[in-house]
Parts: C-alpha cells; sequence; structure tokens
C-alpha cells in the first residue's frame, strides 16, 4: 500500500541525546504552574541570594574588623551594605518563606494545587524579574562617575538621600524599580495563598482542623496585602518626585522626607511580622513532632498570630522615636510596641509546654527549633528594652539596634528556615538531609551566630553607631569587631556545610518514604516527592492531626477534638 | 464487614476564588490609595508658591457618569444571571460610554489647569498630589475600561454566555470599587481640599 512507504515516527521514542533531554528539562522548569516545582523555584532562587548577600555582608565585616582598614572605599561599603540589606529581605527572606508557603499549604490542605496557579506562576517570574533589576543596577545604574552603580542609600532609602540632586544617576530608581516589581510579585502570591486557603481546603479541613503552618501562611498573606502595598505606593511616589519632578520627599520644593519615614516603616514594621510570622508557622509543625505531643494551646497560637497581625500595623513609629515626635505619640507607640510581646510572649509559653514532658527527639530540624525559641526570646526582650523610648534614644541606629534585629531575622527567621529545610527536605526530594552534617551546621552556626550577635550587642552599649565605614583606633571597638568577624566567617562556613548537604543528599541521602518522621499533618501522606496532582484520592479530614487518626484507628484524635 | 458511617460536616459552601481574590486585591490597592490620599491631607495648605486648590472646580457630571456606570454594571450582571445576553451587551457598553465620559472629563479639566491656570506635577506640592492621586485613578478607570473593553468584544462575538456569570462578577467588584473609590478621592481633593 502506497501509505506504507511514509516513515512513522515512533511515539515511545523516548531517548533523546543529552542536550534535548537537558532542554526539555529545563523547559518543564520555566513554563511550571505546578506549585511544588514553584516552590522549589522560590527556594533556590532565595538561596542563591543568601549566598550573595552573605557574602556581601561578609566584606562589610572584613572592612569593619579593623580601624581604618580600607578593604572598600566608603561608596562601595555604603553599596554593600544597601544591597545587602534589600537582598536579605525582599530577595532572599520573602521568596524563602513564601516558597515553603507555596509548596506546603496546597499539600496541607489537601489541595490539587494552588488556587490560581497562573498567578503563581506570574507572581515567581516578577519577584525573579525583580531581583535581576536589583543587581543589573552594578552594570546598568550609571552613575555620576559613568560606572556601574548599585544603590548605595541604605535599604530604607531614607529622602532626601534618594533626591535626584544628592543621587544623581539610576541606581536608586533601580532599587525602587526591582521592589516595584518584586513586590506585586509578592503580592499575587500574597493573594494566592488567601485564596487557596479560604477556598481549596480538602473535606472535612474547618479552619479549627487546619495545620498551624498554613493558619500563620494565611495570617502573613493577609498582612502582607496592606503591608506591601504602602511600600509600593512609596516607591511609586519616590519615582515621580525622580522622574517627573514631583515634590512628595523634596524638602527644597515644599516637600517631607518625614512623609517618606512614616510611609516607609508603614511598610517596614508590618514586613518583620510578614518574615517571622511563617517562621512561627514552622516551629508549629516541628516543635510537636518532634516532641512526640499535639501542640499546647491551639486555639491561643491562632489567637496570638492573629493578634500580632492587626497589632503589627500599629507599631511603625517606635522606628522613629529618634526623629522626634510628640510625647503623645512616643507614648503609643511604646504601648503598642509592647502588646506585641503578649502575643509573643503567649507562643514561646506554648512551644515550651509543647515540650514539656515531651519525649524529645533530638535530630536536626529539632535542634534549630529549641534555639529558635530561646533566640527568639532574647530578641524579644531586647525589643522591648529598644521600644522604651528613653532607652531607644540612647541606642537607636548603635549596633545594638542591629544585633536585635539580626537575632529575629537570622536567630529566629533563618533558624527556622533551616529547620524547615531539615524536615521537609525529604518530602520534596524523596531523601533525607545528611544527619551528621547537619548537625555540623547547626552547632557551626549556632556557635558563630553567638559570637557575632551576642558581641554586637555590646559594641552598640559601647556607642559604636550602625553605617559607618570605618572609625578610630582610640574608641575600644576594634577588639570585639574583630571577634564579630570572625563569628560572621563561622556562620558562612556552617551555611556552606548547608549548601554541601543539599547537593550530597540530592544524590547520596538515606531514602525517606513517604513519612519519615512519623508526623501528623497531610502533606506526609503523600508520595515522597509528591506526584503532581498531590493526592489520589481527595483526603478526608477529621481532626488536627489526620495521619494520627489513620495510623492509631483505636484511639483516633477526633474522639477527643470538639 | 460494616463500614462506619464517616460523619464530616460539610459545612457552608466556600467561596468562589476569583471573588476571594478579587476581594483580596481591593484591600490591597485600598492601602495604595490610602497613602496617596493621606499624602494629599498631608501638604493640605502648605504650598509654598504656585497654583492652589481654589483653582479647582468640582467634576460632578464626571461623578455622576462613573457612579452611574457601577448601576449598569449592577444590572448588567443580574442581566447575565438571567441569561439575557443581549440586555447585558447593552449595559455592558453603557458602562464603558460612561467612563469614556469620565476619562473624557479628566482630560479637558487637566488641559484646563495645565494651560489656564499653569498647574503641572512639578510646579508645586499641590500640583504633585493632585495629579498623582487622581492620576492614580484615572489609570484604575484605564485598566478596568480594557478590562471591560475586552469582555464586550467576547461578548459581542457571542463568546460570554450565562455560564460565564462567575467571572463577569469578579470584574464587576473591581469595577465597583473604582467607582467607589472615587468618591474618597472627590471629597479629599474637591470638596474638603479646595
Amino acid at each position: 500500500m502506497a501509505d506504507q512507504t511514509f516513515p512513522v515516527p515512533s511515539p515511545l521514542n523516548t531517548e533523546r541525546s543529552g542536550n534535548a533531554a537537558f532542554l526539555e528539562w529545563l523547559h518543564s522548569w520555566v513554563v511550571t504552574v505546578d506549585h511544588k516545582k514553584l516552590g522549589i523555584l522560590y527556594i533556590v532562587y532565595a538561596l542563591l541570594f543568601l549566598v550573595v548577600g552573605g557574602a556581601e555582608i561578609l566584606v562589610v565585616r572584613i572592612q569593619l574588623a579593623f580601624p581604618w582598614s580600607g578593604i572598600v572605599s566608603p561608596g562601595v561599603y555604603n553599596q554593600l551594605f544597601t544591597m545587602h540589606g534589600t537582598t536579605m529581605v525582599f530577595l532572599m527572606g520573602m521568596p524563602i518563606l513564601f516558597g515553603f508557603g507555596n509548596y506546603m499549604v496546597p499539600l496541607m490542605i489537601g489541595a490539587r494545587d494552588m488556587a490560581f496557579p497562573r498567578l503563581n506562576a506570574l507572581s515567581f517570574w516578577l519577584t525573579a524579574f525583580g531581583g535581576f533589576l536589583l543587581y543589573f543596577s552594578y552594570i546598568g545604574g550609571f552613575g555620576l562617575y559613568g560606572m556601574g552603580n548599585a544603590p548605595d542609600v541604605g535599604w530604607f532609602a531614607y529622602a532626601p538621600l534618594t533626591s535626584k540632586l544628592i543621587t544623581p544617576g539610576h541606581n536608586t530608581d533601580y532599587w525602587a524599580l526591582s521592589l516595584i516589581v518584586a513586590g506585586f510579585g509578592t503580592l499575587g502570591t500574597a493573594i494566592n495563598i488567601v485564596a487557596t486557603t479560604i477556598c481549596m481546603r480538602c473535606k472535612g479541613m474547618t479552619l479549627s482542623r487546619m495545620p498551624l503552618f498554613v493558619w500563620l501562611m494565611f495570617v502573613t498573606s493577609a498582612l502582607t496585602l496592606v503591608t506591601i502595598t504602602p511600600l509600593t505606593a512609596a516607591q511609586i511616589m519616590l519615582e515621580i518626585d525622580r522622574y517627573l519632578g514631583g515634590h512628595f520627599f523634596d524638602p527644597v520644593g515644599g516637600g517631607s522626607p518625614m512623609l517618606w519615614i512614616h510611609f516607609f516603616w508603614i511598610f517596614g514594621h508590618p514586613e518583620v511580622y510578614v518574615l517571622v510570622l511563617p517562621a512561627f508557622g514552622i516551629a508549629n509543625e516541628i516543635i510537636p513532632v518532634f516532641s512526640r505531643k499535639p501542640i499546647f494551646g491551639y486555639t491561643a497560637m491562632v489567637a496570638a498570630s492573629v493578634g500580632i497581625g492587626f497589632v503589627s500595623l500599629t507599631v511603625w513609629a517606635h522606628h522613629m522615636f529618634t526623629v522626634g515626635m510628640s510625647a503623645a505619640s512616643n507614648s503609643f507607640f511604646v504601648l503598642s510596641t509592647e502588646v506585641v510581646g503578649i502575643f509573643t510572649g503567649i507562643k514561646i509559653f506554648n512551644w515550651i509546654a509543647t515540650m514539656w514532658g515531651g519525649r524529645i527527639q533530638f535530630t536536626t530540624p529539632m535542634l534549630f527549633c529549641i534555639a529558635f525559641v530561646f533566640q527568639m526570646l532574647i530578641a524579644g526582650l531586647t525589643g522591648i528594652m529598644l521600644s522604651v523610648a528613653p532607652w531607644d534614644w540612647q541606642l537607636h541606629n548603635s549596633y545594638f539596634l542591629i544585633a536585635h534585629f539580626h537575632y529575629v531575622l537570622l536567630g529566629a527567621i533563618v533558624t527556622c528556615v533551616f529547620a524547615a529545610f531539615y524536615y521537609w527536605y525529604p518530602k520534596a526530594i524523596g531523601r533525607k538531609l545528611d544527619e551528621r552534617l547537619g548537625k555540623w551546621h547547626f552547632w557551626l552556626f549556632l556557635l558563630g551566630f553567638h559570637i557575632t550577635f551576642d558581641i554586637m550587642h555590646w559594641v552598640g552599649l559601647d556607642g559604636m553607631p550602625r553605617s559607618i565605614y570605618t572609625y578610630p583606633a582610640d574608641r575600644g571597638w576594634q577588639g570585639m569587631n574583630i571577634i564579630i568577624t570572625i563569628g560572621a566567617f563561622i556562620q558562612g562556613i556552617a551555611v556552606l556545610i548547608f549548601v554541601w548537604n543539599m547537593i550530597w543528599s540530592r544524590w547520596h541521602g538515606e531514602i525517606a518514604g513517604n513519612d519519615p518522621w512519623d508526623a501528623w499533618t497531610l502533606e506526609w501522606a503523600a508520595p515522597s516527592p509528591p506526584p503532581p496532582y498531590n493526592f489520589a484520592n481527595d483526603p478526608v479530614v477529621r481532626s488536627r492531626r489526620p495521619l494520627w487518626d489513620i495510623k492509631h484507628p483505636n484511639d483516633p484524635d477526633w474522639k477527643y477534638e470538639p | 464487614m460494616t463500614t462506619a458511617s464517616i460523619l464530616v460536616s460539610e459545612g457552608p459552601h466556600p467561596p468562589s476564588r476569583g471573588m476571594v481574590a478579587m476581594s483580596c486585591l481591593i484591600i490591597g490597592e485600598s492601602a495604595i490609595f490610602t497613602l496617596f490620599i493621606v499624602a494629599y491631607v498631608f501638604f493640605m495648605g502648605r504650598n509654598v508658591s504656585g497654583p492652589t486648590p481654589a483653582i479647582l472646580s468640582p467634576p460632578w457630571v464626571n461623578t455622576v457618569c462613573l457612579l452611574a456606570s457601577s448601576f449598569t454594571v449592577l444590572f448588567a450582571e443580574r442581566a447575565i444571571d438571567r441569561g439575557q445576553m443581549k440586555r447585558f451587551a447593552v449595559l455592558w457598553a453603557i458602562t464603558i460610554l460612561l467612563a469614556l465620559k469620565f476619562l473624557a472629563g479628566t482630560a479637558t479639566e487637566w488641559r484646563d489647569l495645565i494651560y489656564n491656570h499653569g498647574l503641572t506635577i512639578s510646579v508645586n506640592v499641590f500640583g504633585t498630589t493632585y495629579y498623582s492621586l487622581v492620576g492614580l485613578h484615572a489609570t484604575h478607570v484605564i485598566l478596568g475600561l480594557i478590562m471591560l473593553s475586552v469582555v464586550l468584544g467576547f461578548t459581542l462575538t457571542g463568546h460570554v454566555n450565562e455560564t460565564h456569570a462567575e467571572r463577569i462578577k469578579v470584574l464587576a467588584l473591581y469595577w465597583h470599587f473604582v467607582d467607589w473609590v472615587w468618591v474618597a478621592v472627590f471629597t479629599t481633593v474637591y470638596l474638603i481640599g479646595r
């Protein structure tokens, strides 16, 4: 027959050359709308910037180790700490936490995917483009002398430092535009997580049975809606000032730099809670599993989280005590800030009560969480100290403040993120992270963290201000600064061990199975790694610990829960 | 073998994801508008030179047109619920016309301010805050107009029917927001600020 002469390509021709297979693999990641792949993309992207932002601050630490060291020029120094701050908050902190949220929220509530998979992909690529824009400023942001120029106005970019007169060139515009773009990405993810939590829960997954990590991501996302948008608005105003000759923040034309400070911290303070609440959520998942007890005070945890969400919107001006406000405003912001301490205190008591009397397993994720509880406590206590206006007048913008907020950002948030990696890596990859390397990572990081940031409180109390590129030798700061720098490098080594562990365990880690930790939430019911559809059958939930119910049919939780 | 009946309370039907997402977007947008309004109020009466808000005259006709378009959209939503597609198309088209009238009104007003009163965005803080706030709103009207026009195009080519009511309502929610946030902008700029 005539048609038999056509060569018919076999549909089963799956053998491809290495190059084509690589392209196909790459393509599958670029066009993906799967929440799990996007979650991994977020996390890998954030880890990349963790290393970049970390390297930047190590240069800063070398510079500060000795007085008049002159490793970098003042201009480069300004760029380094600006890029470090911006990178760590916007390109590392938020993407990594939203990455975990992306990966875990649908799995934990028994959903097939996020509410809007394509919006999810758009959000990631907007965030990625924002990061690209920021770092493109190194070659694209031509400054006064025609050289590549990164932003150098500090991560809070106080006016009038950002005016065209004082900062010519485009570096500040790269900063503003990249954060506007990344901000829209964040807004999209926040909308997605709220819609997913409200609309996509599986049968029986009532709000009062939702895993606490999902609750915390929900509160975080709702908070993000009104947190990231003020920043976007302020950045638009800044660009109007810089490109259209507006006068919002320009004191010469009748504008007000104070307005920028208010607008920035209206974003900036809730932002801290946007970062720390998911970290609390991670601890809420890990501590019960490795204490072999259900979480203590589930309802109180939810209430405290929602409470923090609301109160965090009313505390911004505690960043502004030294700017000069009326006694009434000072008092209000002192009190509202201290209310946050009450809610956080509730949480710390609940975590300790969860561990109390439990059969604690000291695995790497649990070690990180235990460190987190105590470091969060210290961070909270120095926070209370700084919230007292007269104390703040003495120590604002000193290294005491730097030590305080790095205790929150590293001691609480990054520590919890490391715990989350050790806890959920087996789910995403199918292999456990190596415990021996994990212990090295934990103890080195803990050591380096405390060497750096405990000492930093003292150098702050001795009066060393932040953002200075060097200092005279006769101030008595030198010894402490050398120790701080050594601690920073120990942390750097710990992070490298962690990165190596991530790579090594990808191929050589112990095979995890579906449920390596004998945990109770729904993500452990799916295979590791989960298939694109997550669950073969829609799960049905009857209590807060659905896997406990399955494993213990004679003693299920739903008999006791309200 | 007997199977225990699994008692799972169905609970109330969850709201549509589209409506939840649009509500979230509106919450976020409200924060943006709040900051621009706060900036406007903050600089009220702090002009050092140039034109003052006294040169503004409230665009009543414009305002009525925009608010009326909120009602035409509402009636269009009811029409598509009942499957009256002709009625839907007409109401949708009227909405677009009203929005165009609003934009044309703003354009005329700005032309007058620029050429007859010398008010530009860079002349003083009043110009900066006025054009930013009203322009922010106009940008939202333009975005809404683009989306409304896409729907009208699909309606006229017969691609929209009552199965799309849910999606239409999500877009309509955005349009209601754009219309009613104008009340806040209008009150601030033309009634209180003058």
